[in-house]
């Protein structure tokens, strides 16, 4: 067994296992903080698939930025009923079935097509062809991207706005 | 074993399942934003995958790169929705909130 | 026979009196009202004298025919060709047309020329003689007429007249009513008449020889022989038909009864139409289709039955009637009866002899009566007159020689003509004794009543009251030169037809070419001889009589009136209740059945009519019913539905949100199987 093979494993363990927190667990602080796991988990899966700057950003944006911002809004509702494991509309048992049918149907699909494969896999830094992409064929989206941020930077302020003002 | 594309796939949906599981379940309304990030990062496995086990180039790390951006962006409106909410129902409960409701 | 001579004038002696009609008619109002009223008369009375002239020439030129041609005619316009039946506007001359237009246009004119003295202060001046004008227009296409069908024309005409001049004075209800039985009694008789022409053009027609004119009809009479319907013969049948429009236009039994109550009209109009020309229209008939009735025997004796009882029975009403001119309605009807007699024993030249003497002094008579009536300032009751000899003596002498002529008084017109018909009455092939006995009888008491009203009325003390007595006088000249020459004429006319044992009789020899072959019986001539002394006596008897019980009084009416209690006088004097009982029977029952058809009308139709309409109203009802609960209930029950149905739908709207999720990834993963199992 491979060194890399092993790695890949117990990253994946990691993501898997982080993620099956979130998803059952009855603490939402705990749900929180997996999910922290599962972020640095799927960074390293894309060092593994030879995406630097990918793992860069993932780790800047979604750790620094977006748990953190979820664990500010767990803090600030804590204070309501905690999670609970069964829903009104549907329980854990038919979600599990019709998650696990899905899941089921996903894993045949994949290993039934035929892939197209590369003819060989290299691992270069990406950070400079990534930068041209975005500069010359993806310049519109990066663009608007941009305004979306914008946009959703002015909306949060608004919905949020009145906690402050009272 | 090798490494292929088919592992990173099974693995994105995985990751997938377990996200949709939580959407589906979960009462606490930050705990279906925490289920639905989880998905987009299965989405963005995936994504980079296929860039680089296939002839595509770096493209598939460019949509990652939009993705997270755009899950960035998600994050902080849909949690400005869920304090909002709590302002005004004072619970975050996605049972409570169906005022809709015929 | 064969080739009648053509002319173009014969359609005046028709059209002239048709155009006075029309002048007077139309424009007679303004007329009188501008010019005057002799206007009027000239032009009313110019087209028939002038008619009568040119009667006269073709009488003449008649004469100067061998007897076999004697047939003017003059074809004016063809009228209708419908199948097989063609018919021309034709008038034709022949003997017997000769006499009657000779007798319409003479005895006519006179009497139109008496009417401009009587009518002179009636204010519907130009009315009357409008209507007389075309009453001798009518007339005189009767009797020219060469086919059925045109005499028709005529035969209605002259009822249509009658009926208008009867009701001439329209404002007394009792004239009017008396215009109307006239007219309706005549129309039961034209209806046999009608049915008369058909059967007979049915029988021509059947055997190829279709026609209605008279001389075609004459020549294929041969072709009635042996035909037969509903198992009588066709020739007694149609003359039976015939004979019955004859009883009705001529007021023989059972249709007479219109004639005593068209006394109503003025007198002129009594003379010319109820004496003169309508009523003689039936004998005409029959003796134009003489060859039609020979064949039919029983026809004949039902003629010449009825006509001696007509006779009979009207001389017996006449005895006790007190009005002056019912007594003449009585006395024509009798004489028609001769008439009939005497065509019912095939004794058509007889019958049309008497026709034409009796024209003569039976004007005379309603003339001499108008005048009577006219000095008498309007009274008609005998009872009221007496003692006119010494005020009216043209009258008194004119009406005298008339009462003469019908008593068959020897010498007289009268006498001649009636005695011949007694005579053929007894000894005809068609004849019989009881037929000439019951005629005699009626002679004797014809005689009497006469003589009867000739004493009542213009001699003895005067009955009627000062004031009337006071204006007695002769009527002007206009009224009694009529009188006069109708007078002669009683007296004069008889000589052309004298019987066999005086001398030549000129009247049958004239008429020879008309009348079919008839079987003489022979008898010896002193039998005639000894009939007409009988005849003659009855007659005397009857004069007799009348002379005891109303010149000398010494005999009193009143014990024969008591005879039997008083039956038979009642009975005469009611007429024999006819009238009473035709009212009772007909009159009544009709009206009666028009009570059933207006009860069916109202309750059975209307009935009918009501209930179909309620049951639609009820139809509709249920169609309404229909409406309301089948079809907006459908519309209701898919309203319901849909509520119904979005009502459970409703509950998918459950506000949460991980329902949705589910259901939306439900469906995703069915997507996916689906696409997985079915598709590649």
């Amino acid at each position: 067994m491979e060194l890399g093979t092993v790695v890949f494993y117990l990253v994946a363990a990691l993501v898997v296992g982080s993620a099956a927190m979130v998803a059952f667990s009855r603490n939402i602080i705990y749900s929180a903080f997996s999910l922290l796991g599962t972020f640095a988990g799927v960074a390293g899966i894309y060092v593994f698939l030879g995406a630097d700057f990918v793992a860069a950003v993932q780790l800047l944006i979604y750790v620094g930025g977006i748990l953190v911002l979820i664990l500010f809004a767990v803090m600030l509702t804590h204070r309501i009923t905690d999670v609970q494991i069964t829903n009104r509309t549907a329980g854990i048992v038919p979600g599990i079935l019709i998650v696990g049918i899905f899941l089921a149907l996903l894993i045949q699909t994949i290993r039934e097509t035929p892939w197209a494969k590369a003819k060989e896999i290299v691992y270069t830094p990406t950070s400079a062809k990534i930068g041209d992409l975005f500069l010359q064929s993806y310049l519109l989206p990066f663009e608007l991207a941009s305004i979306v941020l914008l946009a959703a930077l002015i909306g949060a302020v608004v919905l949020a706005r009145k906690e402050i003002k009272g | 074993m090798e490494i292929t594309l088919t592992h990173f796939l099974i693995l994105g949906a995985i990751v997938f399942c377990l996200g949709l599981f939580t959407v589906l379940t979960r009462r606490n309304a930050i705990s279906v934003l925490m289920g639905v990030e989880l998905i987009l990062n299965s989405a963005n496995i995936n994504y980079v995958a296929f860039a680089h086990y296939s002839s595509g180039g770096v493209d598939g790390q460019i949509y990652a790169i939009f993705v997270i951006m755009l899950a960035a962006a998600e994050a902080a409106v849909g949690l400005a929705i869920v304090l909002a909410i709590f302002q005004l129902f004072h619970t975050i409960d996605v049972g409570a909130t169906e005022t809709l409701k015929e | 026979m064969e080739h009648p001579i053509q002319t173009d004038y014969l359609r005046w002696i028709v059209l002239l009196p048709l155009i006075g009609a029309a002048l007077n008619g139309l424009l007679g109002a303004e007329l009188q009202k501008r010019i005057g009223k002799w206007w009027i008369s000239l032009v009313a009375c110019a087209p028939v004298i002038v008619a009568f002239g040119i009667s006269v020439a073709a009488f003449v030129k008649l004469k100067a025919l061998a007897p076999e041609e004697r047939f003017l005619i003059d074809r004016a316009y063809s009228w209708l060709t419908v199948g097989s039946l063609h018919v021309d506007v034709s008038f034709w001359v022949d003997p017997l047309s000769a006499v009657m237009i000779l007798v319409v246009t003479g005895i006519g004119g006179l009497i139109h020329i008496y009417s401009t003295g009587y009518m002179h202060d009636d204010k519907a001046y130009w009315r009357y003689f409008a209507f007389l004008n075309l009453f001798t227009f009518s007339m005189l296409l009767l009797v020219t007429a060469d086919s059925m069908l045109l005499m028709f024309i005529g035969w209605e005409g002259v009822g249509l007249c009658s009926y208008a001049l009867i009701g001439f004075w329209y404002h007394d209800p009792v004239n009017t009513r008396a215009g109307n039985k006239a007219f309706i009694v005549n129309r039961v008789g034209d209806f046999g008449f009608i049915l008369g022409i058909f059967l007979i053009f049915w029988t021509l027609d059947k055997q190829g020889h279709a026609t209605v004119v008279f001389r075609e009809i004459a020549q294929n009479a041969s072709l009635f022989q042996g035909q037969m319907l509903w198992g009588v013969p066709v020739a007694t049948l149609a003359t039976l038909f015939l004979f019955l429009g004859a009883t009705g236009k001529s007021a023989q039994i059972p249709l007479y009864v219109w004639l005593p109550d068209a006394m109503q009209g003025p007198t002129p109009v009594s003379a010319l139409i109820h004496a003169a020309t309508m009523v003689t229209a039936g004998v005409y008939m029959i003796a134009r289709l003489n060859i039609l009735f020979s064949m039919a025997p029983f026809t004949l004796s039902l003629v010449a039955a009825v006509g001696v009882a007509t006779a009979l029975g009207a001389a017996t009403i006449a005895l006790t009637q007190t009005d002056i001119k019912r007594v003449l309605a009585y006395s024509t009807i009798s004489q028609l009866g001769y008439m009939f007699l005497g065509a019912g024993v095939a004794a058509y030249a007889p019958a049309v002899f008497h026709l034409m003497t009796h024209a003569f002094f039976k004007a005379c008579l309603f003339l001499g009566s108008g005048s009577v009536i006219h000095a008498m300032g309007g009274e008609q009751d005998m009872s009221k007159m007496g003692g006119l000899r010494k005020y009216m003596p043209k009258t008194f002498w004119t009406f005298t020689i008339a009462v003469l002529a019908i008593a068959g008084t020897p010498f007289t017109a009268g006498f001649f003509s009636k005695d011949e018909i007694l005579w053929q009455a007894f000894s005809s092939a068609h004849g019989s004794v009881w037929l000439w006995f019951f005629a005699l009888v009626g002679a004797g008491l014809t005689a009497f009543y006469m003589f009867r009203q000739l004493f009542m009325v213009f001699f003895g003390e005067s009955r009627a009251d000062h004031h009337t007595q006071g204006h007695l006088h002769e009527s002007p000249p206009a009224m009694t030169w009529p009188l006069i020459i109708l007078a002669i004429g009683s007296i004069v006319a008889g000589y052309i037809g004298l019987p066999g044992v005086f001398g030549p009789n000129l009247f049958a020899g004239w008429m020879e070419p008309v009348i079919a072959e008839v079987h003489e019986a022979e008898h010896s001539a002193a039998a005639e001889y000894g009939l007409m002394a009988l005849s003659v006596g009855v007659a005397a008897t009857g004069f007799f009589i009348a002379y005891l019980m109303y010149y000398r009084r010494t005999l009193s009416p009143g014990r024969f009136a008591s005879l039997a209690g008083g039956l038979f006088y009642r009975l005469s004097y009611n007429k024999y209740y006819v009238d009473e009982f035709y009212q009772k029977l007909f009159v009544e029952g009709t009206l009666k059945l028009a009570a059933v058809g207006v009860w069916i009308d109202r309750y059975i139709i209307d009935g009918i009519v009501d209930g179909s309409a309620r049951l639609t109203v009820f139809i509709s009802w249920l169609e309404g019913l229909f409406d309301n609960y089948v079809i907006d209930g459908m519309v209701n029950a898919v309203a319901d539905i849909i509520f119904w149905s979005g009502a459970k739908f409703k509950k998918v709207q459950t506000g949460s949100i991980n329902g949705y999720l589910y259901v939306v990834l439900g469906a995703v993963v069915l997507a996916i199987i689906i696409k997985l199992r079915y598709a590649g």
